[in-house]
C-alpha cells in the first residue's frame, strides 16, 4: 500500500498542530463554536446527540495491520473500546471527549492517517472497490488513482469551502462495487480503442433527499487530465452551485438545473481555457503512485476445492463469506461486521487487534473496508481458510452471512445522531432475531437491506434491494420502505410501497414481502430482479396483509 | 485608520471604499455594479482605480477593465463562502492579473490566510476583531503543499505543478 513520503507526513503533521491551536483558542473562549465549527469539521470532528463523533478517514478503505492496531488503540484509550465502520469505509468514534482530539489526531498521523476533510462541505474521503487488486473483472487497479486525488484534494485552497459536502467514488471494474453512479462525481476505469488506461466520469449523483443517478459527462478522460478536469468540474460548481439553501447545495442540483449537455459545455469550456495553467499529473507521478500497489509476492497454487464432508459451518462460511480471486490458490475473505445480535458495522478494538493479526499471518498484513460495513482480507491461500475460519469463528466475526439479507447496511441512527427520525440499530437488531435461520437466509439468496435514520440517507436506503427509511409521524417513528433499488451490478432507485409501518411492523412487513418472492420468483432469479421484472404491485399487496399468525 | 495585511506585515491602508467620503481620494475601491452603471465617473478621474468584486461577480465580465485597475478586492462575507478562492485563482491564473489582490469581508480570519495566501490574495484586511499578530503567524503554518499555487507563498515540498 502507499506509504508517506516527507511531504505527506508534513502535510497531515502541520494540520494536527492547526487543529491543536484552533482547539485551544476554541476551550480558551477566542474562537465560538460558530466560528469553530466549520473547522472542527473539516478535521472529521461533529458534535452529535451524545458527544462528539470523531471521523477517522480510511481513504478508499485500506489499512495496514499497523494502522488497524492504532485505530484498536485509540478506540480503547479515548472512547469505549469500539468503533462503527460506515458506509464511506471510514471509521466513527462516537465517544471522544473534544479536548482529546488533537492527540488522537497526532496518534493517528504517526500511523500515516488522518481525519481531514472527512465532514464539512469539502472534498471527502475518496472511496473505492474493497475487491481492488484482486477481483477479475477489473480493468485495472482503481486505488493508485484514488491515492492521487486524496493528494490533490487534501488542504485543497480553492475548494475547501464548496457550496456542500462532494464525495468521489473510482471503480476498477464494471460490477461497480463502490457505489459510484450515487456519488457527486464517479469515476469508471476504462480503456479506449489504443488499449490505454482512462476514466468513464459520471457527475451529479447523490442520495438525500433528491437521491439521482450520476450521468456520464466524459466518456474518456485520459489519465493525465485527471486532476484538471476534476478541478474544472469543482470550480464550475464552486461558483455555481447554489449556497442560498443547503438542501439545493449539492452537484446534482446545478447539474439537474441546467441540465447535463449544459453543464458539459460549462465544465469543458472552464477546462479548455484553463489547459494552460491547470494542474498536471504526470505520467511519472502515475508510476510513483502505482508501483504501491504492485500484486502482492502471491505463491504459486493450485485451487483447492473443500472436501466435501467437511464441517458443514466452514463449507457456508466458504460459500457465503470469501469471493474468488484472480490469482488461483487465493481468495478474498469477508469479514462478517453483521454477527446476529450486534451492531452492523460496529467493531471491538480487540476484535480490531485480532483480524490486524491475522491480516499479518493470512493476508499480507493489509485489511480492507468495505462501503458495506465488513472487512475484507483481500488475499488469503485457500489452504489457510479453514485455519482462519476457526480464527474469525472464535472472534463472532464469521457469521456466515455475507451477501445476504442480514448483510445488513445500517447508519448509526437515532442512538448517535443528532439528525435522526427514528432509530436503525434496534430495527436491524429486529431483522437479525426474525431471520435468524440460515437456511431461510440462504434460500432467499442475495438481497441487501439498507436502512437510513432520516433523508439524509447515509445508510444508502434508496440503493438497497429492500430500502428501510426512519421517519418521525408525531414524535413516533415509523419507517418507510422501498423496493428495487440497487448500487451493485447496476444503479437503480427503489420505489416506496405505501405508508410507512410503525417499528414493530418492519421486520415481519420484510417477512411477507419476502414471502412473495419465494413465491413467485423465477428459477435462480435474485430478489431485486423479479422486483424489477414484476414491479412492486404483488409485493405491496401482500406487505401490508395481516400476518397470518395474527390473523 | 484600516490596516492591511500584507504578507507578514501590517500596513496603513491608503485605499479608500467608493462611499467613504472618497472620490478625490488618489486611490478608490468601486463596487463592480457601480462601476458598470457609471463608467464615465471613473473613466475621467485620475488618481489609481480598485473595483471590489460581489462572490456572484463574474471575473470575466472585468477582463477588460483589469489593465486599468491596481487593485481587485473580493469579498468573503463568512468563512463559509468560498467562491472568492475561485475568484481570485482566476484574476492571477487566468488574467495575470499582477495588481492588489485583496481579501475583504467579516470571514477574513486567520484560519484562512494559508487558503487565501495560495489562491493568490497578496493583501488581507483582517474582519473586525481579528489578531493581526496571530494572522502574521498563521502565514507559516503551512510550509507543504500538494497543489500548485501562488507562488508568493512557495512551499518547501510541493507534489502537483501547475502546467
Ligand atoms: S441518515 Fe440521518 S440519521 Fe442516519 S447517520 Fe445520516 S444523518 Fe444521521
Amino acid at each position: 500500500m502507499y506509504q508517506y513520503d516527507e511531504l505527506d507526513q508534513a502535510v497531515v503533521d502541520q494540520r494536527v498542530a492547526e487543529f491543536r491551536d484552533q482547539t485551544r483558542r476554541h476551550l480558551a473562549g477566542e474562537l465560538s463554536e460558530e466560528e469553530f465549527r466549520p473547522l472542527r469539521l473539516r478535521n472529521g470532528l461533529y458534535i452529535q446527540r451524545h458527544a462528539p463523533m470523531l471521523r477517522i478517514a480510511i481513504p478508499y478503505g485500506l489499512l495496514s495491520s499497523a494502522q488497524l492496531h492504532t485505530l484498536a488503540h485509540v478506540a480503547r484509550r479515548y472512547d469505549r473500546g469500539f468503533g462503527h465502520f460506515t458506509t464511506r469505509q471510514n471509521l466513527q468514534l462516537n465517544w471522544p471527549h473534544l479536548e482529546d482530539v488533537p492527540e488522537i489526531l497526532a496518534e493517528l498521523a504517526t500511523a500515516q492517517m488522518h481525519a481531514i476533510q472527512t465532514s464539512g462541505n469539502c472534498i471527502r474521503n475518496v472511496t473505492a472497490d474493497h475487491l481492488a487488486g484482486v477481483a477479475q473483472d477489473e480493468v485495472d487497479d482503481p486505488r493508485p488513482y484514488c491515492e492521487i486525488i486524496r493528494q490533490w484534494s487534501s488542504v485543497l485552497p480553492e475548494f475547501t469551502y464548496l457550496p456542500r459536502k462532494f464525495k468521489i467514488a473510482v471503480t476498477g471494474s464494471p460490477a461497480d462495487r463502490a457505489a459510484s453512479e450515487v456519488h457527486d462525481v464517479g469515476l469508471h476505469m476504462v480503456r479506449d480503442a489504443q488499449g490505454e488506461i482512462g476514466f468513464t466520469v459520471l457527475v451529479g449523483g447523490g442520495l438525500g433527499r433528491m437521491p439521482i443517478i450520476g450521468q456520464v459527462i466524459r466518456q474518456f478522460l485520459p489519465v493525465a487530465d485527471l486532476l484538471s478536469y476534476l478541478e474544472s468540474i469543482l470550480r464550475v460548481y464552486n461558483r455555481q452551485g447554489r449556497r442560498d439553501n443547503i438542501h439545493k447545495a449539492r452537484i446534482k442540483v446545478l447539474v439537474k438545473a441546467l441540465g447535463i449537455d449544459r453543464f458539459r459545455e460549462l465544465v469543458e469550456a472552464e477546462w479548455n481555457e484553463n489547459r494552460a495553467h491547470a494542474v498536471r499529473l504526470p505520467a511519472a507521478e502515475v508510476d510513483r503512485v502505482r508501483a504501491f500497489f504492485r500484486p502482492r509476492p502471491y505463491e504459486i497454487l493450485a485451487d483447492i476445492a473443500t472436501p466435501a464432508g467437511d464441517d458443514p459451518r466452514f463449507q457456508a462460511w466458504r460459500r457465503y463469506n470469501t469471493h474468488a480471486h484472480k490469482v488461483s490458490g487465493y481468495r478474498a475473505v469477508f469479514v462478517s461486521l453483521k454477527a446476529h445480535g450486534s451492531i452492523p458495522g460496529d467493531m471491538t478494538s480487540d476484535q480490531m487487534d485480532a483480524v490486524a493479526e491475522l491480516a499479518g499471518r493470512f493476508s499480507f498484513g493489509l485489511v480492507r473496508v468495505t462501503h458495506t460495513q465488513n472487512l475484507v482480507l483481500a488475499d488469503v491461500r485457500q489452504r489457510d481458510l479453514k485455519e482462519l475460519w476457526g480464527e474469525l469463528d472464535r472472534l463472532n466475526l464469521a457469521m456466515p452471512n455475507i451477501g445476504t439479507l442480514t448483510d445488513m447496511i445500517a447508519c448509526p441512527g437515532l442512538d448517535f445522531c443528532s439528525l435522526a427520525n427514528a432509530g436503525t440499530l434496534d430495527v436491524a437488531k429486529q431483522i437479525q432475531q426474525r431471520f435468524d435461520d440460515l437456511d431461510y437466509l440462504y434460500d432467499l439468496g442475495e438481497i441487501e437491506i439498507k436502512i437510513s435514520g432520516c433523508m439524509n440517507a447515509c445508510g444508502h436506503h434508496h440503493v438497497g434491494h429492500i430500502g428501510i427509511l426512519g421517519v418521525d409521524k408525531h414524535g413516533e417513528e415509523w419507517y418507510q420502505i422501498t423496493l428495487g433499488g440497487s448500487a451493485t451490478g447496476f444503479t437503480a432507485l427503489g420505489e416506496v410501497i405505501g405508508p410507512s409501518v410503525r417499528k414493530n411492523e418492519v421486520a415481519s412487513t420484510i417477512e411477507r414481502i419476502v414471502e412473495v418472492y419465494r413465491e413467485v420468483r423465477a428459477d435462480g432469479e435474485r430478489f431485486v430482479d423479479t422486483v424489477h421484472r414484476l414491479g412492486i404491485k404483488p409485493f405491496k399487496e401482500q406487505a401490508y396483509a395481516p400476518h397470518p399468525a395474527a390473523a | 485608520m484600516r490596516h492591511i495585511l500584507r504578507r507578514r506585515e501590517l500596513t496603513a491602508d491608503a485605499w479608500h471604499y467608493l462611499g467613504e467620503d472618497a472620490l478625490g481620494s488618489e486611490a478608490v475601491i468601486v463596487p463592480l455594479a457601480e462601476l458598470r452603471a457609471n463608467p464615465a465617473r471613473f473613466a475621467a478621474r485620475g488618481g489609481r482605480l480598485g473595483v471590489r468584486l460581489a462572490p456572484v461577480d463574474r471575473v470575466e465580465d472585468l477582463a477588460g477593465d483589469l489593465p486599468r485597475l491596481a487593485l481587485v478586492a473580493c469579498e468573503f462575507p463568512s468563512p463559509g463562502e468560498g467562491r472568492g478562492y475561485s475568484q481570485g485563482r482566476l484574476l492571477r491564473e487566468r488574467f495575470r492579473f499582477t495588481g492588489e489582490l485583496r481579501a475583504v469581508g467579516a470571514g477574513v480570519k486567520q484560519d484562512l490566510v494559508f487558503h487565501l495566501a495560495r489562491c493568490g490574495f497578496d493583501a488581507l484586511e483582517l474582519a473586525p476583531g481579528e489578531d493581526s499578530q496571530a494572522a502574521i503567524t498563521a502565514w507559516g503554518r503551512y510550509d507543504v503543499a500538494y497543489q500548485p499555487g501562488d507562488a508568493r507563498v512557495k512551499p518547501r515540498l510541493q507534489r502537483f505543478f501547475a502546467a
